[in-house]
C-alpha cells in the first residue's frame, strides 16, 4: 500500500463532504482560547542543502566511521548486510513498521511476514512465531508474563543474572507495576547460570535463561528444562545473538515453551541501538497466549492461497482490557529484513557465517591472552567472551576509539560491579585476521 | 441470528445473567453455553477450559469461548470444584454451536452448595430477562 500525499483539490473534496470551507473550520469545536495563537518558538526553515549540511554536521559527532573495527557484542551485533538487502526492503510498499491497518488488501506484506514467521519457527525449533516486537526485551517481558499469567498461584519469575542487563529491566518495567517480580539465578564462577541455585526457588512461574549468555557462554538448556518440568512451570529461552543458531542446537530442541530473541543480526543496521526487532515464538499449546500479530495462510473463495490477519480476536479492540498485551503492531519492516536476510543466507549460508564468528572468536581469544588479558571462563562459547584487562588497559581503549576507529571490548564494571576490569569482546565475520593481529599489538 | 422465539431453551435446566446453563446430574452439575450464547457468538474455533481439580467460587470467570468474531469469558453458575471437562471441545469446539445441551457442555462441576442453583433463572425468567 502507497502511502501519498493529498493534493489541494483532495482537501478541497474532502472539506466538502465534511461541510467545511478550510481546514481551521474542522477544529471550530475547540474554545478558542484553548488555541494557540502566536507562532511556535522554532528556527527558519533550511533549504535543502543547508539542511542536509547540518544533518550532516551532527552526524559527524558520532562516532562511527566507516572503517571502523568492532569488537562488541552485547546484544548489538556487527554483520555484514548483503546489497540484496537494502535494495528489496527498499521499495516503498514495506516502508511501515505496522502490518496494514486493512491486511487482506497487503497480501504481498503478508506474504512476507508469513515467511518471516515460518523462517523464525525452523531457526529456532518452535511450532509458531509472531510477526515480531519491538526487540528482544520486550519479547522477553511479554514472554515473562506469559508464564505469569498461566500460573495464578505465583507472583515471580525466576531470570538468570547472565539475561542482558537491559533485558532484565525491561522485564521489571512491564511487570513490577502488576504486582509481580524477578527473582535473579546468580551465575556460577564458570561463567553460567546457576542451576542448583534456581532448584532451590519456590513460587516461581517460569524460568527465563539466555543462551548464549550475556558472558557470551553456552548455556546447558536440558538442565534448566528439567527444573522447569521438575516444578512445573513453563521454560522461556532468550537470545540476542540470532546467528548462533546457524552452529547450535535451537531452543525447541530442548523443549522450551517460549523463545524470546533479538533479530538484529539478520541483515538489520546497529543503528546506534536500535530499532531492533523483537522475535517471539512458542510451542502450539500456547498459540492462543501469544501476544502481538500472527499472518496465517488460508483459501479464498476461489481455492487460491491467501494471507490473513489471524487471531486477531485475542487483540485489544476486541478484547478490551482483557487482551494478553496491549501489543497491536510489530516491527514490520525489519521483519521483512530479517526475511530477506534468512533468504539470501539460507541453511548452508548461516551454518557458515556463524562458523566463522566462532572460528574468528577463537582465534581473538587466543590473541588476547597472548597479549596479556586473562580469560574470565573456560567454557564453551560463540562469538563473544569475557577477559580480564591488562593494567592501562581503559587508556589504550579510549586512545583506539579516537585514533584508530577500533571499539576494543566493553567495560561490564556498570552490570557487575563485581567484575572489575573484566570486558567482553566479540567477533563476527566482518574481522579479519589482520584486523584481530592489529588489535592484540595494539593492546599489548 | 436467530429471534428470540426461536431460541432452544429447555426446561430441564437453569440459566444464567450471562447466558450459560447448569444442570443437575446425580451429584454432578453439569454446565455449558445456551442458545443465545452459541448463537450471538457465531462459529466457535477455540474452547478455554479449566483443569480437572480447579476450585470456583459462583460467578467466577472459568474460561473462554473464542468465535471467529470475538472472545468471550464464561463465568461458572455454582460454586465447587471441576471434576470433569469436555475434552471433545479441544479437537471439535463446533460442537458447542451443534449441540450446546448435549455433546457441547463445558464441564462437571462437584457443587459445595447446592442450594445456589436456586438462584439461577428457569426458562419463562430467562426469556423475560432476553426481552428485556
Amino acid at each position: 500500500m502507497r502511502y501519498l500525499p493529498h493534493t489541494k483539490d483532495d482537501i478541497k473534496s474532502m472539506l466538502k463532504v465534511a461541510g467545511q470551507e478550510n481546514l481551521d473550520d474542522l477544529f471550530n469545536c475547540i474554545p478558542d482560547d484553548l488555541k494557540i495563537t502566536e507562532s511556535l518558538d522554532l528556527p527558519q526553515s533550511l533549504s535543502e542543502w543547508e539542511l542536509n549540511s547540518h544533518m550532516e554536521e551532527l552526524a559527524s559527532l558520532n562516532i562511527a566511521c566507516k572503517n571502523y573495527k568492532c569488537f562488541m557484542g552485547a546484544g548489538s551485533y556487527d554483520h555484514y548486510i548483503p546489497a540484496i538487502i537494502p535494495y528489496l526492503i527498499s521499495r516503498s510498499e514495506f516502508m511501515t513498521a505496522y502490518t496494514p491497518y486493512q491486511p487482506e488488501v497487503s497480501q504481498g506484506t503478508l506474504q512476507g511476514i508469513y515467511e518471516f514467521q515460518t523462517m523464525v519457527t525452523e531457526l529456532l525449533g518452535m511450532d509458531i512465531a509472531t510477526a515480531s516486537h519491538y526487540d528482544c526485551g520486550t519479547a522477553l517481558a511479554e514472554a515473562c508474563l506469559i508464564a505469569l499469567r498461566q500460573n495464578k498461584k505465583a507472583n515471580k519469575i525466576a531470570v538468570s543474572a547472565l539475561t542482558h542487563p537491559s533485558h532484565r529491566q525491561i522485564i521489571h518495567t512491564y511487570i513490577s507495576p502488576a504486582g509481580y517480580e524477578i527473582v535473579e539465578i546468580p551465575y556460577t564462577k564458570e561463567g553460567l547460570t546457576d542451576v542448583k541455585a534456581l532448584e532451590a526457588m519456590d513460587d516461581i512461574a517460569g524460568i527465563a535463561v539466555q543462551s548464549p549468555n550475556f558472558f557470551g557462554n553456552i548455556e546447558d538448556l536440558s538442565a534448566f528444562k528439567a527444573v522447569a518440568d521438575a516444578k512445573k512451570v513453563l521454560f522461556i529461552t532468550s537470545f540476542t545473538e540470532a546467528l548462533a543458531f546457524g552452529l547450535l542446537k535451537n531452543p525447541g530442541s530442548f523443549g522450551a515453551d517460549l523463545v524470546a530473541g533479538e533479530g538484529q543480526s539478520l541483515g538489520i543496521a546497529k543503528s546506534f541501538g536500535g530499532p531492533g526487532l523483537g522475535l517471539l515464538a512458542g510451542t502450539k499449546k500456547q498459540m492462543r497466549n501469544l501476544p502481538g500479530r500472527l499472518i496465517g495462510k488460508t483459501k479464498d473463495a476461489n481455492g487460491d492461497d491467501g494471507f490473513v490477519l489471524t487471531l486477531a480476536t485475542r487483540e485489544q479492540h476486541i478484547r478490551r482490557e482483557k487482551a494478553s498485551s496491549n501489543i497491536c503492531s510489530n516491527n514490520g519492516l525489519n521483519a521483512m529484513t530479517a526475511a530477506v536476510y534468512l533468504a539470501t543466507v539460507g541453511k548452508i549460508g548461516i551454518r557458515e557465517i556463524a562458523q566463522q564468528n566462532h572460528d574468528k572468536a577463537v582465534y581473538l581469544k587466543a590473541s588476547l591472552e597472548k597479549a596479556g588479558f586473562e580469560s574470565a571462563f573456560d567454557t564453551p562459547f560463540f562469538n563473544e567472551f569475557l577477559m580480564k584487562a591488562p593494567a592501562g588497559f581503559e587508556q589504550k581503549r579510549a586512545a583506539l576509539i579516537n585514533d584508530k576507529c577500533t571499539f576494543a571490548g566493553i567495560c561490564l564494571d556498570k552490570f557487575y560491579p563485581e567484575l572489575k576490569h573484566h570486558y567482553l569482546f566479540c567477533a563476527t565475520e566482518t574481522i579479519s585476521k589482520k584486523d584481530i593481529d592489529q588489535l592484540a599489538k595494539e593492546v599489548q | 441470528m436467530k429471534e428470540i422465539n426461536d431460541l432452544s431453551l429447555p426446561d430441564d435446566v437453569k440459566y444464567t445473567k450471562s447466558h450459560e446453563w447448569a444442570k443437575l446430574s446425580g451429584d454432578i452439575v453439569i454446565i455449558g453455553l445456551n442458545d443465545y450464547a452459541q448463537d450471538q457468538l457465531g462459529e466457535i474455533v477455540f474452547v478455554e477450559l479449566p483443569e480437572t481439580g480447579d476450585t470456583f467460587s459462583k460467578d467466577d470467570e472459568f474460561g473462554s469461548v473464542e468465535s471467529v468474531k470475538a472472545v468471550s469469558e464464561i463465568y461458572i453458575p455454582i460454586s465447587g470444584e471441576i471434576v470433569e471437562i469436555n475434552e471433545g471441545l479441544e479437537d471439535a469446539p463446533e460442537l458447542v454451536n451443534e449441540s450446546c445441551y448435549d455433546n457441547g457442555w463445558l464441564v462437571k462441576v462437584k457443587p459445595e452448595n447446592i442450594s445456589e442453583l436456586d438462584d439461577l433463572m428457569d426458562k419463562g425468567e430467562y426469556l423475560n430477562m432476553l426481552k428485556g
